[in-house]
């Protein structure tokens, strides 16, 4: 049998959390497990004590691709100036929500 | 910040009410307004026993995972223990009120409140099992210990979800969810540590060695279970079930059932007769030391 391999700390998982249906999941926090189903449980107990979830996702962080804040102007300037593109010439009927 | 993350954040963030937290004297009474009348056909005093009985497993056994605390391996599983040791802590009120309630049922009944059984009964007063009042060595015997008493328990609730007293069924049908999460808890680590490597492996075997003969004692029929017909379940048809579990357990863990003979009795007596081990008197005298300096403090 293979010896598993010992390592010196656990990586580091990001939680996302879904309050009820309908709702996005929200990102929440991160902690450290061994591995993703024992990432779910910690998530459980750490981040679902007070009945805030009745869905949880773990990613690892290291899968996780973020944007550099050292590309902030070219990724997110250009769009701040085009009003056009938000959806703010209709009425949201009031019997839809979480808009 | 978006209305949904304000919404997570607000949940994540809102003022509860004191009475979910753990620490302070002036709980609420837990069965308050919960019918706690007995039914005619039970058995008002061997319930009460019965309660005590099982409220003893929960409290003695949530203070040695209590004892656990700031000792765990990583910030998460401590929050994981805590939440378990919570969850049994909440059984043992509940129980120990069932007790005095039932107790106060009795003809000449002043039933005592559950205060006043967890601090002020003596050891022989005690009627847990031997199996939760021992320390754990090593946090392999706290997987070990935490996986056969919740596999054992779970099957208990089981049955007593069905109890003729309607009382004890709803506690024991609320445990049941709590313990089901436990033996699922526990279950993970033994297999993460008996199939892990060779010195995981080694310890978890011998933390199994170490807590088998205090096991035989969870399926012994005891008098006040057996006053009990509808009411209580028989401990002794409970092996099937939670060797069931172990069998399963241990094949994924790559671990094998130990063959430790059980501990002896004393005099022929063991836990549920009031009779414990000499680590007993040590754990009940923290447990019980400030409630008895301080009779009636509040804070």
């Amino acid at each position: 049998m293979e010896e598993p391999q010992v390592r010196s700390g656990w990586p580091l998982y990001e939680v996302f959390l879904r309050a009820k249906r309908g709702l996005n999941h929200v990102h929440v926090g991160s902690l450290h497990a061994a591995d993703s189903q024992m990432a779910l449980h910690h998530a459980r107990d750490l981040y679902t004590r007070r009945n805030e979830g009745i869905s949880i996702w773990v990613v690892a962080a290291r899968d996780i691709t973020a944007s550099s804040p050292d590309e902030k102007d070219p990724f997110f300037a250009p769009s701040g100036d085009k009003v056009y593109r938000h959806p703010t010439f209709y009425e949201i009927p009031d019997d839809v929500p979480h808009m | 910040m978006t209305d949904d993350e304000f919404a997570a954040y607000q949940s994540l963030s809102e003022e509860t009410g004191d009475h979910r937290w753990a620490f302070g004297t002036g709980f609420t009474d837990p069965l308050e307004g919960i019918d706690a009348s007995v039914p005619d056909s039970v058995d008002a005093a061997a319930l009460a026993a019965y309660c005590l009985m099982l409220g003893d497993d929960a409290l003695v056994y949530s203070h040695r995972l209590q004892q656990w605390m700031t000792r765990m391996p990583e910030l998460e599983e401590e929050t994981a223990l805590a939440n378990i040791a919570l969850d049994l802590l909440g059984q043992a009120r509940m129980l120990l009120a069932r007790a005095g309630l039932a107790e106060g049922a009795l003809a000449d009944g002043n039933g005592r409140q559950e205060d006043q059984l967890a601090f002020f009964r003596d050891e022989h007063e005690f009627r847990n099992v031997r199996l939760v009042e021992a320390p754990d060595a090593d946090f392999a015997e706290l997987a070990g210990r935490l996986l056969i008493f919740s596999a054992w328990r779970l099957a208990l609730f089981g049955r007593l979800a069905e109890s003729a007293d309607p009382v004890l069924a709803a506690i024991a049908a609320k445990g049941v969810k709590e313990l089901t999460y436990h033996r699922d808890y526990a279950a993970q680590w033994v297999i993460r540590l008996g199939d892990g490597t060779s010195l995981s492996h080694g310890k978890m075997q011998a933390a199994l060695g170490t807590i088998w003969p205090l096991v035989e004692e969870l399926f012994e029929t005891d008098p006040v279970t057996a006053a009990l017909p509808g009411v209580a379940a028989d401990p002794a048809g409970l092996r099937g079930d939670v060797d069931a579990v172990l069998e399963t357990v241990l094949a994924a863990a790559t671990l094998d059932r130990p063959g430790a003979a059980p501990m002896a009795r004393v005099a022929g007596k063991s836990g549920r007769d009031g009779v414990h081990t000499e680590a007993f008197g040590y754990l009940l005298a923290e447990l019980q030391s400030v409630a008895r300096a301080h009779p009636d403090a509040t804070w």
